[in-house]
Parts: C-alpha cells; sequence; structure tokens
C-alpha cells in the first residue's frame, strides 16, 4: 500500500539544525534498527491546567528514526505530553510547564517557537485540513517557514504527497478543495503537511481514531516507511496498533509513566500490574 | 369515548390555529409585494431608472438621482461600519476573554439597540452642524455607525465557530497567531462574515430616520460628497406624504424597487450562509 515512497531523497543534508545533533544522524533509508540515539527526552516533567496537575514528573527518552507509542485511557495525560512537545500546549490559557524536554539535547522550552514547530510537527486526532486546495495545504507550512525561496514549492509539495502515500491519487486535482477528500485521505494529507517542511519529529495524536480499518492500515504502512527518515511519536488508544507499529510503548496511568519499554517487552512481561491489567483488558 | 372526541376536537383546533398563523406569516410579505406592486408598476419604466424628477405637476420624470444617493451613501456606510465592526470583532474572538472585552460586547448590544432617529440626531449635531450643510458623507457615517454592532457581532460568531483543530493545524506548522487569524481562521469563515455584511448592508439600506437629518435629499444629483443628496427611503417619505397623484405612485414604485433590492440581497446572502454552514459540517 505504501505506493512510491521518496525514502533516499537527502533531506537532513541541508538542515542547518542538524549541526546541534550529539552524534550525526546516519543517511536516511539505513538501518533504523541499529541506531539507538536520544531525539528527544522528558526529565521530569509536570503539566498543569490551571489547578489541575494533569502530568506528574514524566521522565522518558525517545529514540531517534523509532516508532514510540503512547497508551493508556482516556484522560490519563499521553496527549498532554504530546502537546508539551511542540509546545502546542502553550495555545490554551492557564496552563504551566515544569521540568525539561530536551530535542537533541537542547531545551525545548528556551526555543523559538517557530523553529522547535518546523523541526517537530504534528498530526491532530481528527484531519483538520484547512478549508484551500490539496496543493496549499501541503504549500502552508513551506510558506511559513519561508522555505519555499530554496526549493520550489511544487517540487515540494509532490515529494511530500509521494511520501504520504497519496500522491497517486489526488495529482490530478491538486487544486481542488482538500475537503472534498475522504477523510483517510484528509489524515495523509494532514501527514503530508506536516512532512512537507521535513520535520525531524513527528508526533501523531490518535491518528487514527476517525477513521475506518483499510485507511488505518495505509497509515501504519506509511508510519513505517517515515521511520526511517524521522522520529515518530504516536498516542493511540488502540493497542494492537501500539504491538504492530511502535518499537517502544509507554503506558501512562492517571498522568503518571507507568512503564516505559520495548514494545514486545511491554506487551509479553510487563513489569508491573497496572499495565499488565491494562493491556489484557482488566480495566481502561 | 368521550375523551377520544375531546382529543381529536382540540387537535382540530390547534391545527387549524398554528396553520392560520403560518399562512398569516407567509401571506404578509407577499401581500405587501403584492401591493407595492399593483401601485407602483405603472410607474415603473426605464426613465424610472435614469432620469431625474421633474417640477411638481408634471408627470414623468425618474429617480435615477435617489438611487444613485443610495448606492454613493451605503457605500460610505460600508467602508466606515464594515472594517471598524470586522476588525474589532477579530480582536474580540481572538482575544476576548477577560473584562475588557466583556464590557466591549456589551456596549456594542447596546449600541445595535440605539434607535435610529437617536444615531441621526447625534451625526447630525456631530458632522451636519459643524459643515453646516447635510451631505452624502454625513448620511454615510450615520449609517456605518449602526453597521458596526451587527459587523462586530457576526464577524466574532463566525470566527469563534471555526473549530480549534484547525488553528491548532496552522500553529503546529510554525504559524504565529497573527498569521493563523489571517491565512486559515478568517478564509475558514470568509462565506458566513460576508453574508453576515450583506445582511446587515441590507437592514441599513432601508433606514429613513438617520437619513432626514444627514443626506436630507435633493431634486438634482449630487457631485461628490460633501452635498445633500436624494436616497431611496427619504424619496418615497417625501413623495408619499406629496400632493401630487404622480409623485405618490412613483413612491409606491421606489417602495417596490427597495423591498426587491434588499429581499434579493437577503436571499443571496441566507443562501450563502447555509451552503457554507453545511459544508463545514460535512
Amino acid at each position: 500500500m505504501t505506493a512510491k515512497i521518496d525514502t533516499m531523497s537527502p533531506i537532513r543534508a541541508r538542515e542547518p539544525e542538524a549541526q546541534n545533533n550529539v552524534t550525526p544522524a546516519p543517511p536516511p533509508g539505513e538501518t533504523p534498527f541499529a541506531n539507538s540515539t536520544i531525539k528527544l527526552q522528558a526529565e521530569h516533567l509536570n503539566f498543569y491546567y490551571g489547578d489541575f496537575q494533569a502530568l506528574h514528573g514524566i521522565s522518558l527518552k525517545v529514540k531517534e528514526k523509532q516508532i514510540t507509542a503512547l497508551i493508556g485511557p482516556s484522560g490519563c495525560g499521553k496527549s498532554t505530553f504530546l502537546r508539551t512537545i511542540n509546545r502546542i500546549s502553550e495555545t490554551i490559557r492557564h496552563t504551566r510547564v515544569e521540568g525539561h524536554i530536551r530535542l537533541d539535547g537542547a531545551d525545548i522550552l528556551k526555543m523559538d517557537v517557530t523553529s522547535l514547530r518546523r523541526r517537530v510537527g504534528m498530526v491532530f486526532q481528527r484531519p483538520n485540513p484547512f478549508p484551500k486546495s490539496i496543493f496549499e495545504n501541503v504549500a502552508y507550512g513551506v510558506r511559513v517557514n519561508g522555505l519555499d525561496k530554496k526549493t520550489p514549492l511544487a517540487e515540494t509539495v509532490e515529494k511530500s504527497l509521494k511520501r504520504a502515500a497519496l500522491w497517486e491519487e489526488v495529482k490530478d486535482k491538486l487544486h481542488d478543495s482538500a475537503l472534498a477528500l475522504s477523510g483517510g485521505q484528509q489524515q495523509r494529507l494532514c501527514i503530508a503537511r506536516a512532512l512537507a517542511v521535513d520535520p525531524e519529529v513527528l508526533l501523531l495524536d490518535e491518528p487514527c481514531s476517525a477513521l475506518d480499518p483499510i485507511a488505518t492500515a495505509k497509515i501504519e504502512d506509511l508510519l513505517f516507511a517515515l521511520k526511517s527518515q524521522c522520529t515518530i511519536v504516536i498516542v493511540t488508544h488502540n493497542m494492537q496498533q501500539a504491538a504492530r507499529t511502535a518499537d517502544d510503548t509507554g503506558f501512562f496511568l492517571l498522568g503518571k509513566l507507568i512503564e516505559f519499554d520495548r514494545t514486545e517487552v511491554m506487551f509479553r512481561k510487563p513489569s508491573e500490574k497496572q499495565t499488565e491489567d491494562y493491556i489484557t483488558g482488566r480495566f481502561g | 369515548m368521550k375523551l377520544s372526541f375531546r382529543r381529536k376536537a382540540v387537535n382540530a383546533v390547534m391545527l387549524t390555529l398554528t396553520g392560520a398563523c403560518t399562512f398569516l406569516v407567509a401571506s404578509v410579505l407577499l401581500v405587501i409585494l403584492g401591493y407595492l406592486a399593483w401601485n407602483g408598476l405603472a410607474s415603473l419604466n426605464l426613465d424610472f431608472f435614469t432620469k431625474l424628477p421633474v417640477p411638481a405637476g408634471e408627470t414623468g420624470g425618474g429617480m435615477a438621482h435617489a438611487i444613485l444617493g443610495s448606492a454613493k451613501v451605503l457605500l460610505a456606510a460600508m467602508l466606515i461600519g464594515v472594517p471598524i465592526g470586522f476588525f474589532a470583532g477579530v480582536y474580540l474572538a481572538e482575544f476576548g476573554d477577560g473584562v475588557f472585552p466583556g464590557i466591549i460586547r456589551y456596549t456594542t448590544d447596546l449600541l445595535n439597540g440605539v434607535p435610529s432617529i437617536v444615531i441621526g440626531i447625534f451625526a447630525y449635531a456631530l458632522i451636519v452642524l459643524p459643515m453646516r450643510h447635510p451631505s452624502t458623507l454625513a448620511g454615510g457615517i450615520a449609517l456605518g455607525v449602526m453597521m458596526i454592532p451587527i459587523s462586530l457581532r457576526t464577524t466574532e460568531e463566525f470566527l469563534r465557530a471555526v473549530p480549534v483543530s484547525l488553528r491548532e493545524g496552522a500553529m503546529a506548522l510554525g504559524a504565529g497567531k497573527a498569521r493563523t487569524i489571517f491565512t486559515v481562521v478568517i478564509p475558514a469563515a470568509k462565506s458566513g462574515i460576508l453574508s453576515g455584511l450583506m445582511l446587515n448592508l441590507a437592514r441599513v439600506a432601508g433606514e429613513t430616520a438617520p437619513l432626514l437629518f444627514t443626506a436630507f435629499g435633493n431634486q438634482f444629483w449630487s457631485p461628490g460628497w460633501m452635498l445633500a443628496t436624494a436616497t431611496l427611503p427619504q424619496v418615497i417619505y417625501a413623495y408619499a406624504i406629496s400632493p401630487y397623484e404622480d409623485w405618490r405612485r412613483q413612491a409606491w414604485a421606489a417602495g417596490f424597487v427597495l423591498l426587491v433590492l434588499v429581499l434579493s440581497v437577503n436571499a443571496v446572502a441566507r443562501f450563502a450562509i447555509g451552503r457554507t454552514t453545511s459544508r463545514g459540517r460535512s
């Protein structure tokens, strides 16, 4: 299903931020499993909505070019955690963060928020295409970040749509409204939109919860293909999805990170009773 | 058995009552339109749209000066009332939590309730008196002030109806607040806001009271913006109370033209609003 994905594109080569890397990233497409550089690191992260503390001392490490899944019952804080990584959580009033999140070692809370969000893309729970054409949707982030001066826009749009496995379906109607696409296509468009600025990290907040199983399968295939190019953090309600796609999995409960380990360990031999109860469906 | 008869009787009475009232409501508009057409259509010819009025007592002539005058006054009103209301609406929708925006919202609603004649006096005192004569501009300002509250509230309502997920989507791509508002939120609310503005325009198009003091009226063309001008509602008023049979017929015709214009703007706007809301739900 993953059509033609341009895995060999030298995306990282022209990123100025790549110089900050602790160790230089290997060329895309090369043995992603062997690499275990830490891309993102949360340290004692607390998050408050007004007086309510939604996250309690979260510490975890996200490895580069791997898929990290966050699971847990509704309201456990996994989405809140995801939303602090690109600081979109700041757009809600009366919220407060304590602790650190480091991207390649640099504290994101001290970064310029625009350059952070260019490096850390996000796909939301419900497809949220802008009421513009397919082309303009993908071009949006490129224009916002002024990247269209480097590469011709049409080229970037085509490449992004190919990476999101949507090109074949929309290449003849790039200037039609994005709202005319199906839900699954819209979600892949949102992924293409996020990919167009070549993010280093892609955050996905339950990206398949509004989609049918076929569209879900397409998105999962896509995640596998994208893994060689960027680090993926996915929040999901669907445990099979975490088991199928993720390298590492974290289990959240009531704002705490209960357990974080390799996915096969989490699903076969979790060390915490609460994790086991949740995974086997005894609650949640 | 008796209970069942009572139930059926009550049902029949209520059905008749509600049905008759509904019919009455619907027929009022048709009666008004028909009556205007019956009385005015005879005077409605090409001259009505292209000629100036003839001296009292002669028959013929037209209302070209009032049609153009109305268009100019409404254009001025739009240029004043729409931007002020629109930008204030953007502010209230995007930054409008707290005491100060609450006060603005409240005073706006009060302004909306101010009788139009009071706004006319206000424009008279502030613009016509210092200038020493009525003008197209003064009429435009009076109607412009009347347009502000509704421009503001429709802009605010339609912007607030744009889903948070769209704003977040734009901001997650690195767009700042202003950029998000102007490139995603406002375009998403565009057709709703435009339709609201058209309804607003249609509403003030029929206003007469504020124009009596400000645009005043004129038997001739009114070049520029600084001279008194005729407008359709004012000419209807002046002609309808005149002693000349032909003038009164022309007043009916002008009423018919005004009503058709306002109704068609209304219909177009409502059609556009209907389309946006049904598309927004998909």
